[in-house]
């Protein structure tokens, strides 16, 4: 990658972790939304991501784990603010620590890590494709690019579909059709590309959404830029623990990703993070 | 860091904390933190992760579990090879603000001959680690297991170099402190202690492993007793300098660690959690330094000489 093409795709981080302070705690159906206080940190750019551990009782209690920092794409870092939003699910023991932070309480941050998006090449119409708690770099990338990025988005159920409310203007899918299209995200995402305006597709994620993103996308020959997520020690390099298959070998999501074209990859369907 | 300048092999180093190898990549460091980085290093000597003669893609993914207090890696390696290294890897690593330490592998003795052959020609490179200790890959396992799998190695390679040797020991060895003892025997000028613990997981809710190498490398602060058992029964047995690791996360820690007879600190899994924890425990050693705690465990006179 170029220098030029990453330095438009990415915020170098301030070096080393800092506590920040949890501004806010609020809840859409099963997600949390944390806001920390971030001022030393420049602005990130749609698409990164950072470590992050509660500065009290991380590890070390009933459930021994977490002892690694959790990776997280921030949702949103407002324009004008010393901001950063995350957005998330308890699904594990580090989740399931920071969904307990109370505004007031303190975290360890470092980053903003890795590269975003880029633009559509063309200048032309974007299509954000989200799933899940995967919706969450869509969300900073869909303030950036303006209302015209139409977002799909796909949920278990109507319960998880409060998430999308983070979002503008979004078309919605469930698997119990409890709430919008009654079916996969992906139903929705041929049925636009099949309905004739070119696009590039950015699209966040399950394994198997994205999978089924990346055959969908490479059949049609249409550009998609995928922001993948793995387990991952560090954030910075360090570990090479994070590594996902390409066409030029692994590669570390977290410095070559965590967005990734999807022309490079030869498949999608990674182990995921297991948080 | 006046009170904590360390000699080390020859070199002159500001503090006694350095990494371990692989375990901080420091020229993806400075994509991600910028030239900041050169500017307040966290180390006072940069190892370099291990080189091997070919590249190496390194283990297909999952590479990482975490445990209640470290982590299984099993990452296999991957790196340049010696050429890519030499080409892309080592003119980056040259312009970091503290000496080099490039930590090698060989498949047999005559691939780390020709490794530590070639590094012992840059003068870029300070010493040369090397790496007989790595549980990741199956013939990784060989060369320090025993003492006189040591000792025959270092009978070839000693000749080549009149740069530092350090030998890193693995604690899966029967004896790590005979292997110590022989590597010393046959020519070392260091020893480095310890490498990680074989370790296993399995995928939730199955029997089947979970890492894409079957195994790997446990560390983190479960393995900081394991660490400092094997630092005293190998301090015991050897007068070259140590460089001890093992679940280091704070100066406290390290300073166990200087006290039980290492020379030199290596912090390896805290930099996952913690990217400046090298500098972090560095400092902390230095405000012990400075209430005087330390002046007793600093001493050389202190530290335990085999008779």
């Amino acid at each position: 990658m170029s220098a030029v093409a990453e330095g438009s795709r990415r915020t170098l981080a301030p070096l080393g972790r800092r506590r920040v302070s949890v501004t806010r705690r609020c809840s859409y159906g099963p997600y949390v939304v944390i806001h920390c206080h971030d001022e030393s940190a420049p602005a990130p750019r749609p698409g990164q991501f950072y470590m992050l551990a509660s500065a009290e009782r991380w590890g070390g209690g009933e459930g021994e784990r977490p002892y690694l920092p959790r990776a997280l794409s921030f949702l949103r870092a407002p324009a004008g603010t010393d901001e950063v939003h995350f957005f998330f699910e308890d699904v594990g023991p580090g989740t399931a620590r920071l969904s307990e932070l109370e505004a007031g309480e303190e975290l360890w941050l470092a980053g903003p890590f890795g590269v975003g998006f880029a633009p559509p090449s063309d200048g032309g119409r974007a299509l954000l494709v989200g799933g899940g708690v995967g919706i969450a770099p869509l969300a900073a990338w869909q303030d950036e690019l303006g209302l015209d990025a139409d977002a799909l988005l796909g949920f278990r159920d109507a319960q998880h579909a409060e998430g999308a409310a983070v979002m503008a203007a979004a078309q919605l899918a469930t698997d119990d059709g409890s709430a919008g299209h009654h079916g996969l995200v992906t139903e929705l995402l041929a049925a636009e590309l099949d309905g004739g305006e070119e696009a590039t597709v950015y699209a966040c994620g399950p394994p198997r959404m994205l999978e089924a993103v990346r055959v969908m996308c490479s059949e049609r020959a249409v550009p998609a830029q995928l922001a993948l997520e793995s387990g991952m020690a560090c954030g910075f390099g360090a570990c090479f623990g994070c590594v996902v298959a390409t066409r030029e070998g692994y590669k570390r999501l977290c410095l070559d990703g965590p967005v990734l074209d999807a022309a490079e990859l030869l498949t999608a369907l990674t182990p995921g993070a297991g948080h | 860091m006046p009170a904590l300048r360390t000699e080390f092999c020859g070199l002159t180093l500001e503090h006694p904390i350095v990494n371990g190898s692989g375990t901080f990549d420091a020229i993806a460091a400075r994509r991600a933190f910028g030239d900041a980085l050169l500017e307040d290093f966290p180390f006072a000597a940069y190892v370099s992760k291990t080189v091997t003669l070919e590249p190496r893609q390194g283990n297909a993914p999952p590479r990482l579990w975490e445990l209640p207090a470290g982590l299984i890696n099993s990452i296999g390696l991957p790196n340049r090879g010696l050429e890519g290294y030499l080409e892309h890897d080592l003119p980056r690593l040259a312009e970091l603000p503290v000496p080099l330490i490039v930590n090698v592998m060989g498949f047999t003795r005559e691939e780390v001959a020709t490794l530590v052959e070639a590094f012992t020609a840059r003068e870029e490179v300070a010493a040369i680690e090397l790496n007989v200790s790595c549980p990741n890959v199956k013939t990784g396992l060989l060369m320090g297991a025993e003492p006189a799998e040591v000792s025959g190695l270092l009978d070839l390679v000693r000749p080549l170099t009149r740069k530092p040797l350090i030998v890193k020991l693995t604690p899966n060895a029967t004896n790590p402190a005979a292997v110590a003892q022989a590597a010393q025997d046959a020519g070392a000028d260091a020893v480095s202690l310890i490498n990680t613990l074989r370790g296993m997981a399995l995928r939730p809710g199955s029997s089947e492993p979970w890492l894409g190498g079957r195994t790997g490398g446990v560390s983190g602060a479960g393995v900081r007793g394991v660490a400092l058992a094997l630092l005293d029964s190998v301090a015991q047995r050897v007068s070259v300098p140590i460089i001890a690791m093992g679940g280091v996360q704070s100066g406290a820690d390290a300073a166990a660690l200087l006290g039980a007879g290492a020379r030199l600190v290596a912090v390896g899994t805290e930099s996952f959690r913690d990217p400046m924890a090298g500098r972090r425990v560095a400092g902390e050693l230095e405000e012990r330094a400075e209430k005087g705690q330390l002046s007793a465990i600093l001493t050389p006179a202190s530290r335990k000489i085999p008779a």
